[in-house]
C-alpha cells in the first residue's frame, strides 16, 4: 500500500503528464476537507453546508501571511499550524449560536455562515485592503521544506521529481496524519460522545455528555482540518480568491462524505478520491470520446459532466442509500 | 419518616408565554418508588425535564443536601440522578453493548473503573437476560419493548440512587408494559429511588408506594397510592369507572 501510494505519481506523470498529477495533487485536498467535514457531519450528525468556508480561512491565513500583500513571508510550518487554529476559532463561532439547531436549520444557518465568508473576502478591501477583494490574492509563496521551496523540481540520485509530485508527498504525508487522527478521534472518549449526540441529543445529555463543548469541539476540529486544507491549498496555487470558495465547493465535499458513506473513514476517502478524479476524467475524455463516436461533439463537455454527476448522485441515493462504502453497522441496519 | 432525596419547591416551566408547569411542589423519599399521574399536556414530561434540567425553570429544586437548579444537566449522572427519556432515546446505530457502555460515560475509564464498568453489565445482562441474547445487536433494531429495557438498563449504568422514568410503558403491547414494570420493581427492590411519570395510572399507581396527579401544570392531588386508587375522582378521571 505504501509502495503503491510512493510510486503512483511516477506513474501518473509519465504516463498522462503533469496535468493529472496536479489532479491527483487536488484529490488529496480534498480527501483532507472531506476527512474534516467527516467529523461534523458523520460523527456528530451536524449538516453543515458552509464548510468550504473553513477552507477559505485557513487559505487566506496563508495568503496575508505569505506574499507580497502585506510584506510578510512567514514559513509554511509556522503558518499551517495558525491556519488551522484560526479556522478553528472560526469553527467555534460558527458553533456557538447554532448549539440549539439541528438538521435543515442548522444547513441553513451555515449554509449562510459559508457565504458570510466568502462575501466578507469579497469585499473587505476597502476601507483598508485586507484581503484585494475580487482580485484575490497573487505571488503567495510556495511551501518550502529545508530552504527548498515545492514548486521547483528537486533532482535526487540523478532522477528530476517534479514539484508536483513533492507536493503530493506533503499532501499524502498530512493526509495520512488527519485519517490517523480520526481514526483515534472516533474511537475515543469524544467519538463515543460525538456518536452519542447523533443518535439522541436527550439520552446523550442524560448519560452525563457536556453536549455544548462537545458540539463545539466537533465544529472546531473539522474547521481547523479544513484550515490545514486551505493553507496547503493556498501555498499550492499560490494564489487566491474568493470565487474558490463557493457554494458549489461546499456541496461538492458534502457528497464526497455522503456519497463515500458518513461516518466512515475509508468510505469517506473513496468519496474523496472519486469526485475529485472522475469530473477530471470526463473533462479531458468527453471531447475526443464523442469524437470517435459521433465525429463531432454533440454534447459540451461542461454539461455533460454535470448531467452524469447528477445521474450517480441520483444512483448511489437508489442503490447505496448509505454511500458507496458505509460502516459496517450502517450496513446492518440498511438489511433489516 | 425517610430523609428526602429529591424535593422540588414552587417549580415552574414555561415555553415562552405558555406556563407548562405552574408552581408545584413535591417530595420523594430515599428508596420510596413515587409516581406522577396525569392526562396529556398537564406537564409531567415537563417536570420530570426540568428536574434533569433539560429545561429552563424556576423554583426550587434540591437533591441530597445540594441546590441542581442552576446546574448542567451532564452533571447530574455523576451525582447519582439519571432520567430514562421519553421515547426510550437508544442510540440506534450502536449495539447494545454500547449503548449500556455509553451508560458509564462518566466514570472513570482507568483499569479499575474498566473492570468495574464491566461487573455492572454482567449485572444488567442477569438482569435484563434480553439484551444478553443480543448484545451486539444494534440498538435500532430491539422490539420497543427491549428497547426501553436497554434505555433502563442504560440509566442504571451509571449507577443511580434516583432514576427519573417517563413513561416506560409509551407505545408498548399490555404483556411487554407488565415485563417492563416488574424490571422497575426489582430495580427499586435493590435499593434505587424511582420518580415515575406515567399515562397508566392504574399501573402506576400499582407499583407505587406514593403518587401525585398532575392537572394543567398543577398538582390536584397527593396521596399513598392505595389512597388514589381508591378515590372516586381519581377513579372517574384516570382509571375509566
Amino acid at each position: 500500500m505504501a509502495l503503491f501510494l510512493a510510486v503512483t505519481p511516477f506513474v501518473v506523470g509519465a504516463a498522462l503528464g503533469n496535468a493529472w498529477l496536479r489532479v491527483l495533487d487536488f484529490a488529496l485536498l480534498y480527501i483532507m476537507l472531506a476527512l474534516g467535514l467527516n467529523i461534523v457531519v458523520g460523527f456528530a450528525g451536524l449538516l453543515d453546508l458552509g464548510y468550504i468556508a473553513f477552507y477559505a480561512v485557513g487559505a487566506y491565513t496563508y495568503a496575508l501571511l505569505a506574499s507580497p500583500h502585506f510584506g510578510l513571508h512567514w514559513p509554511a510550518w509556522a503558518i499551517l499550524p495558525i491556519g488551522a487554529l484560526v479556522a478553528g476559532i472560526f469553527g467555534v463561532l460558527l458553533g456557538a449560536p447554532t448549539l440549539r439547531l439541528r438538521g435543515d436549520y442548522l444547513a441553513i444557518v451555515t449554509l449562510g455562515f459559508g457565504e458570510i465568508i466568502r462575501i466578507f473576502m469579497n469585499n473587505l478591501n476597502a476601507p483598508i485592503n485586507i484581503t484585494n477583494g475580487p482580485k484575490g490574492i497573487a505571488r503567495i509563496d510556495p511551501i518550502s521544506i529545508g530552504g527548498h521551496s515545492l514548486s521547483k523540481s528537486i533532482d535526487v540520485f540523478g532522477i528530476t521529481v517534479p514539484g508536483l509530485t513533492l507536493y503530493y508527498y506533503l499532501f499524502l504525508v498530512l493526509t495520512v496524519l488527519i485519517v490517523i487522527v480520526g481514526i483515534r478521534l472516533q474511537n475515543s472518549r469524544i467519538g463515543r460522545a460525538w456518536v452519542a449526540i447523533r443518535e439522541d441529543e436527550v439520552a446523550a445529555k442524560a448519560c452525563g455528555i457536556d453536549t455544548r463543548n462537545v458540539k463545539l469541539l466537533a465544529f472546531a476540529m473539522g474547521a481547523s482540518f479544513g484550515g490545514v486544507a486551505g493553507g496547503l491549498f493556498a501555498g499550492f496555487q499560490e494564489f487566491v480568491s474568493p470565487e474558490s470558495f463557493g457554494l458549489m465547493e461546499s456541496i461538492m465535499v458534502l457528497c464526497m462524505v455522503v456519497l463515500g458513506g458518513m461516518g466512515h473513514i475509508p468510505g469517506v476517502i473513496l468519496g474523496g478520491l472519486l469526485l475529485a478524479v472522475l469530473p477530471e476524467a470526463f473533462r479531458h475524455g468527453a471531447v475526443p470520446m464523442q469524437n470517435w463516436a459521433f465525429g463531432k461533439v454533440l454534447i459540451d463537455p461542461e454539461n455533460l459532466r454535470m448531467l452524469l454527476f447528477g445521474l450517480a448522485l441520483i444512483l448511489v441515493m437508489l442503490y447505496k442509500p448509505a454511500g458507496l462504502w458505509p460502516e459496517k453497522q450502517h450496513r446492518l441496519e440498511m438489511r433489516k | 419518616m425517610a430523609q428526602a432525596l429529591l424535593e422540588a419547591l414552587n417549580l415552574e416551566v414555561h415555553y415562552g408565554g405558555i406556563s407548562a408547569v405552574k408552581g408545584i411542589s413535591f417530595v420523594v423519599e430515599q428508596g420510596e418508588m413515587v409516581c406522577l399521574i396525569g392526562a396529556n399536556g398537564a406537564g409531567k414530561t415537563s417536570t420530570l425535564k426540568a428536574l434533569a434540567r433539560m429545561l429552563p425553570c424556576r423554583g426550587e429544586i434540591h437533591y441530597g443536601a445540594e441546590r441542581i437548579d442552576a446546574l448542567p444537566s451532564h452533571a447530574l449522572i455523576s451525582r447519582g440522578l439519571a432520567l430514562v427519556p421519553e421515547g426510550r432515546g437508544v442510540f440506534a446505530r450502536l449495539s447494545v453493548a454500547e449503548n449500556l457502555a455509553m451508560g458509564a460515560y462518566h466514570r472513570t475509564s482507568d483499569r479499575a473503573g474498566t473492570a468495574d464498568i464491566g461487573k455492572d453489565m454482567d449485572r444488567i445482562y442477569g438482569l435484563l437476560p434480553r439484551l444478553a441474547e443480543r448484545r451486539e445487536q444494534l440498538a435500532g433494531t430491539l422490539s420497543g419493548g427491549e428497547q426501553q429495557m436497554l434505555a433502563i438498563g442504560r440509566a442504571l449504568m451509571g449507577r443511580p440512587k434516583l432514576l427519573l422514568l417517563d413513561e416506560p410503558s409509551m407505545g408498548l403491547a399490555p404483556i411487554v408494559v407488565q415485563k417492563v414494570f416488574e424490571v422497575i420493581r426489582s430495580v427499586a427492590a435493590d435499593g434505587v429511588t424511582i420518580l415515575l411519570v406515567e399515562q397508566n395510572a392504574r399501573l402506576a399507581l400499582e407499583t407505587c408506594a406514593r403518587g401525585y396527579v398532575m392537572e394543567s401544570g398543577k398538582i390536584t392531588l397527593a396521596d399513598s397510592a392505595a389512597a388514589l386508587l381508591a378515590d372516586p375522582r381519581v377513579r372517574a378521571a384516570y382509571l375509566g369507572e
